[in-house]
């Protein structure tokens, strides 16, 4: 070997520790590397921006500026001599608004729902909010005394001076908020469970999970919403057939806790062998070990998997109109017709207030579960 | 090699032995993984097992607390029979200690909760007792400063102890170890052992599965060699790595010694 000293890219003296290269700041710095970057970039960027330049100051047009805010019939959102090219007949949605929120639910009752929505709104925020304290008591609230107090205050409860209001009168926000709850909160833990049944070892636990998941998610939604209302009431006569409304929550239900099952068990294969392994050398009993260890890290895992499919659902409630339920949509699509309001803006207005009401909740849970995911990812990785 | 019945771990009947083993036979679909396998542990004994890979050594540690199943044969752990029962399985499971090769600490706990977990959940101990006696443990493995940080922010060497330190949580009366320094930098591997060191001096039965020779000169009461799924030979540490007795062995430990 030859001596040390021969050697001429040995380091005499320790390598300087140096600062990182500067960043090429400011606004130009920003704008050269993230929309002028290449000439492929420079002429998207063009292209986006007179799209914008068209688009933008079109739809402000329409929906703001030359929108009739108030008035009491259709004639303010003809075209006249004063408004030659009306926009959005925003006085429609206004004069409508309490129907798109609780349908044909009885005028002096109405309170009941509103009521319902703030204990909701309550609930919901106390869950999502994970710094709230007592999480626990908010989870009990969430899942027990929620769906009590809402059925006895929308459906009514003559015993304590509540009329019963008949779900055939529920209709608009109130339907559509009712639907995509009740399938959300009952598809997480039966699609946990029947994620567990599909891994299960028990032959017969897990035939019956197979057997659900594969019926339910291979029929349609709108086919299991016809089942229910149509064919439901020739084996069983009507007198002791379940409300209409109450069908359609069964099949909402079934369908998103079969797609969660998969989500679930997706979550579920990703966790590696060896947790399950270690938890059991623990001693840690099936449920125990299921709850503890596993379930946080798939559910973390799957966190984007499943409020896709929350999402989904949440759409997807508008389908239970097919039954003859008024949910959201349906009330527009019922108002939109009225020959009192109608314009060649009303339908326009009516489907762009849907769409806006979608895209907030959608966009709303979308914006939480990336909040969630950003901050379980600090706290767990290096 | 003299037991420690007077130690105060008592968590099931305390019996002379701690583990027997009897005619044990475990097939992987055709492959025969354990053919025969016949062993006592006596209480406070402790064993390293050694071998080629593939040879069988941590299948049979995995079947000391079923992690594994069998076909054929039958393991007495504590005076609890193994049988397909899941009470007397979470029982011995509840005895047993177990340390991973890849640590598998839960990735989504603390150090502290990790610790605690099996005690408030499995022991019913209160949360603040469960964390005196986690804080104890991971003292005794010298990274109690650690203790409410995420296992990903500690190195290999210090997940392991936290591992052990988890499993001590338990207080079990047998230990196994499954290669526990395998997945370890070099420069880590000692401080690992010398946990372990210290723990043979604690007088707990010890399954070992490693290849780490000097640390089995040192601590171990007897050398098991194993290859092809068969316990080829037993010896305590001076005999077995001074005269091995099979070619088989020989062979080993020339490989593994030079």
């Amino acid at each position: 070997m030859a001596p040390m000293a021969e050697a001429a890219y040995l380091r005499t003296a320790p390598a300087e520790r140096l600062p990182p290269p500067a960043d090429r700041g400011g606004a130009t710095g920003w704008l050269r590397a993230n929309l002028f970057s290449s000439l492929g970039n420079t002429a998207l960027t063009l292209i986006c921006l007179s799209f914008i330049a068209w688009a933008v100051p079109t739809l402000l047009r329409f929906f703001v500026f030359d929108a009739v805010w108030s008035a009491t019939d259709r004639g303010a959102c003809l075209a006249s001599p004063v408004n030659p090219e009306p926009g959005a007949c925003w006085a429609f949605v206004r004069v409508w608004s309490s129907y798109f929120v609780y349908g044909f639910y009885p005028l002096g009752q109405r309170w009941r729902v509103d009521l319902f929505f703030l204990a909701l709104a309550f609930g919901v925020a106390w869950l999502a909010w994970l710094a709230a304290p007592r999480r626990d008591i908010g989870a009990v609230y969430f899942f027990v005394v929620l769906p009590v107090l809402s059925y006895v205050l929308l459906c009514g409860a003559p015993l304590i001076g509540l009329a019963g209001v008949p779900t055939t009168l529920w209709g608009g926000i109130l339907v559509t908020v009712v639907v995509a709850t009740v399938g959300i909160v009952v598809s997480l833990p039966i699609g946990i469970l029947l994620a567990f049944g599909r891994r299960s070892d028990i032959p017969v636990v897990k035939l019956f999970a197979v057997t659900f998941i594969e019926f339910v998610r291979g029929v349609p939604l709108i086919t299991i919403l016809f089942m229910a209302s149509v064919m439901l009431p020739l084996f069983v006569p009507e007198r002791f057939a379940p409300d209409k409304l109450m069908r359609a929550l069964i099949g909402v239900a079934m369908i998103a806790s079969a797609y969660m099952a998969e989500v679930v068990r997706g979550g579920l294969a990703a966790i590696p062998r060896g947790q399950y392994e270690a938890a059991q050398a623990l001693g840690l009993p099936y449920w125990r070990m299921m709850a503890l260890v596993i379930l946080p890290q798939a559910l973390r895992v799957t966190l984007p998997n499943i409020v896709n499919t929350f999402i989904a659902l949440f759409k997807d409630t508008s389908l239970v109109f097919v039954v003859g339920i008024f949910d959201f949509l349906r009330t527009i699509e019922a108002a939109r017709v009225d020959p009192h309001w109608a314009t060649p803006v009303t339908s326009v207005t009516g489907y762009a207030f849907a769409a806006s009401f979608y895209f907030i909740c959608c966009y709303g849970m979308s914006r939480y579960a990336r909040g969630v995911e950003t901050r379980l990812a600090r706290a767990h990785r290096r | 090699m003299e037991n420690s019945p007077g130690d105060p771990r008592g968590n099931v009947a305390r019996t002379e032995t701690a583990v027997e083993i009897i005619a044990l036979h475990k097939w992987y679909g055709e492959f025969h993984a354990l053919r025969d396998i016949n062993l006592t542990v006596a209480r406070g004994e402790r064993i390293v097992i050694c071998g080629p890979s593939g040879g069988g050594k941590s299948t049979l540690l995995r079947c000391v607390n079923r992690l594994e199943d069998w076909q054929r044969g039958r393991i007495v752990v504590d005076g609890i029979e193994l049988t397909d029962d899941p009470k007397h399985i979470v029982a011995v499971r509840r005895d047993v200690g177990m340390v991973f090769q890849q640590f598998n600490l839960f990735p989504h706990l603390t150090v502290l909760e990790n610790c605690t977990l099996a005690p408030i959940w499995v022991r019913h101990m209160p949360k603040k007792d469960a964390e005196q006696l986690a804080m104890n443990y991971l003292e005794r493995v010298k990274i109690p400063e650690q203790a409410q940080k995420y296992p990903a922010r500690l190195s290999g060497g210090q997940q392991q102890r936290v591992a052990i330190a988890r499993a001590l949580c338990m207080n079990p009366n047998i230990m196994l170890f499954d290669e526990p320094t395998s997945a370890l930098d070099p420069e880590m591997v000692k401080e690992v052992l010398d946990t372990m060191v210290e723990l043979a001096g604690d007088g707990i039965t010890m399954l070992v599965v490693s290849h780490e020779m000097g640390f089995a000169r040192q601590v171990a009461d007897r050398v098991i060699f194993m290859a092809d799924g068969q316990i080829v030979e037993i010896n305590e540490p001076k005999g077995f790595f001074d005269s091995p007795q099979h070619e088989r062995t020989r062979l080993f430990l020339q490989q593994v010694l030079r």
